[in-house]
């Protein structure tokens, strides 16, 4: 091996290092800010349906619109196109950071409808039963439904996951850096199919064990019951 | 009406809309429960029972009428006002509703941490009421690893944990097998008299009804058809409906079908006599001594006695026969009917073999069907 090709391994070596942390912190920012974003969202539209804790069906339809408007659009043109909105809040387009704008909005959304789906399976009865009792509203939903739910919530999270992973790997095209960028500009773009497959297999190694941990975590929660 | 009202319902009414169809899920109800009973409030699915009982502790808002419990009049509370009413009253689930993700310690403690008890104090309060309702011993599992009586048992300490005036039992026996239905029957009954809560329970079993209420109101599309004393409506149901509840409680009168064997077995005059705790005490009951002295003869051909709130209450069918000539042994029937009727005991005739006559307890129930 020539000198210019160790150099040009450790290069690469020490690029991956760099993307996967940038996939790292770009996927547990969007996760932190956007589950948290989208279990708020998630709660009102649960509480705001039809016959709900605090039904307001005019803001439950302006709520469903949007959501419904955001989620299909497809995030490598969402990115781009929300970018005066990422400039005018993050200060830039262009970067890891930047990147995470877009990431926690489509984060968000896309956990509202999580959220309202594993509530929606909790028994009503128990809301009932909390009313029953005196609970406040607030109380129902965080105390009584959240708890209730915990097992499809943390089951929603973990599937939640893959989709940011996924997500992060369109940061590539603003340059948000991550594995996805890995793979494209030092893997496809200079004809290096290994570098590809190894981004690939990163991010499968990681999915899975987020997935194992996951299931874990709710296997736990609901052999505790 | 009674004294001491704890609840008392005024003409309220309760319409539920829904795909363009009005149901008047409660139609001018007006009803007062009093202090300390145990009141039942019986009905089919559908008769409005469970919109009713969701009005006292105001889950359902009335649309007319007017709601006191204790006093209050339930239109006039806010959220805050309503959320420590709620509190004041205790309720239980025909499916328990208890928090799976609790433990049954924590379920039984959900409502005093409602009511802000500091940690000792709630403890000690769990385990008096785990204590009470019999399973001190399951404090630390979890509700999906007990019976369904012992989540209804847990669904009752939590009920009353914080020491409600009142207890609301919508169909808390509906979802148990017969035997754990007597014991959960038991322990409200129990919590009646040691804790001196009053009770309203909803079923659609008149056997739970005759097992521990002191006062029924029977339910119909939205209405209270009935309402009395369980005995004497036991005793003396004047709705149709009540009767069928009656009947599937009790068994004790002969359907149509019985009738038909009992006149192919039996060819004399059939009468069915109605057993209550007067008539037992009445002389006329001494059946044979009186029949004999108008030369009948009498003999009980089938029957059955139960007891409804702890007197005794059901049906014999009694052939009568008389060795007289046929037009006089008939008059000597009728003699002796009417010396029953004299003595206050209900009698419906079933004619003869020859000459059977409809039971109108059963007819009458018919003619309302084909009215729906």
């Amino acid at each position: 091996m020539t000198p210019l090709e160790n150099t040009w391994n450790d290069w690469l070596t020490q690029t991956f290092w760099t993307r996967l942390g940038e996939t790292l912190s770009m996927v547990s920012a969007t996760l932190l800010i956007g589950g948290l974003l989208g279990l708020a969202l998630g709660l009102t539209l649960f509480g705001t349906r039809r016959g709900g804790l605090i039904e307001n069906r005019p803001v439950y339809a302006v709520l469903s619109v949007i959501v419904n408007v955001v989620r299909p659009i497809p995030f490598v043109i969402f990115i781009t196109a929300v970018r005066p909105a990422t400039i005018a809040i993050m200060g830039s387009s262009i970067g890891t950071i930047p990147a995470i704008f877009p990431m926690v909005i489509v984060c968000t959304v896309a956990t509202s409808r999580i959220v309202e789906q594993s509530l929606i399976a909790t028994d009503p009865s128990i809301i009932e039963a909390g009313r029953a009792m005196g609970a406040s509203r607030t109380h129902i939903l965080f105390r009584i439904l959240v708890p209730e739910a915990l097992a499809p919530l943390i089951l929603g999270y973990t599937f939640l996951f893959v989709g940011v992973v996924d997500l992060s790997a369109m940061a590539g095209v603003v340059s948000g850096g991550g594995l996805g960028q890995f793979a494209l500009s030092d893997g496809y773009r200079k004809f290096n199919d290994l570098v590809t497959w190894v981004a690939v297999a990163a991010m499968i190694v990681l999915v899975q064990c987020v997935q194992l941990i996951g299931n874990g975590l709710s296997r736990w929660v609901l052999r505790r019951r | 009406m009674t004294r001491d009202p704890i609840i008392r319902l005024d003409h309220v009414t309760k319409d539920f809309r829904a795909k363009g169809v009005t149901v008047h899920a409660v139609d001018d109800v007006s009803l007062d429960i009093g202090r300390g009973e145990i009141f039942g409030v019986i009905g089919y699915s559908g008769a409005g029972k469970s919109t009713l009982v969701r009005l006292i502790n105001a889950l359902e808002r009335a649309d007319s009428g007017r709601i006191t419990v204790n006093g209050t009049d339930l239109a006039g509370l806010g959220e805050k006002g309503l959320r420590d009413l709620r509190a004041g009253i205790g309720m239980v689930f025909q499916h328990f509703a208890l928090f799976s993700s609790r433990s049954v310690a924590d379920n039984v403690g959900y409502p005093l941490t409602l009511a802000g008890w500091d940690k000792k104090r709630k403890q000690a309060r769990v385990e008096q009421m785990l204590d009470f309702v019999g399973i001190a011993d399951k404090a630390q599992a979890y509700p999906s690893h007990l019976s369904g009586g012992q989540k209804q048992r847990v669904g009752i300490a939590r009920a009353l944990a914080h020491s409600p005036e009142i207890l609301l039992a919508d169909e808390a026996t509906s979802a148990l097998d017969p035997h754990t239905t007597e014991e959960v029957l038991d322990l409200l009954k129990r919590a009646n008299q040691v804790l001196g809560t009053t009770i309203v329970v909803i079923t659609h079993e008149m056997g739970v009804v005759q097992h521990i209420c002191d006062r029924v109101a029977v339910m119909e599309q939205g209405r209270i058809v009935e309402t009395g004393d369980t005995y004497d409506v036991f005793a003396r149901p004047a709705d149709p409906v009540t009767r069928r509840f009656i009947q599937t409680a009790l068994r004790s009168r002969p359907s149509p079908d019985t009738v038909g064997r009992l006149h192919s077995a039996h060819p004399g005059r059939l009468v069915v006599m109605t057993v209550t705790s007067d008539s037992l005490d009445s002389e006329a009951f001494n059946l044979a001594r009186i029949a004999q002295s108008l030369d009948v003869s009498s003999s009980i051909v089938h029957g059955s006695i139960t007891e409804v709130a702890n007197r005794p209450l059901g049906n014999v069918v009694v052939e009568m026969t008389s060795a007289l000539p046929a037009g006089d042994g008939e008059r000597a029937i009728d003699a002796l009917l009417e010396r029953l009727s004299r003595d206050g005991i209900s009698w419906t005739d079933l004619g003869t073999a020859d000459h059977p006559l409809d039971d109108p307890s059963w007819t009458d129930l018919d003619q309302k069907e084909d009215l729906r």
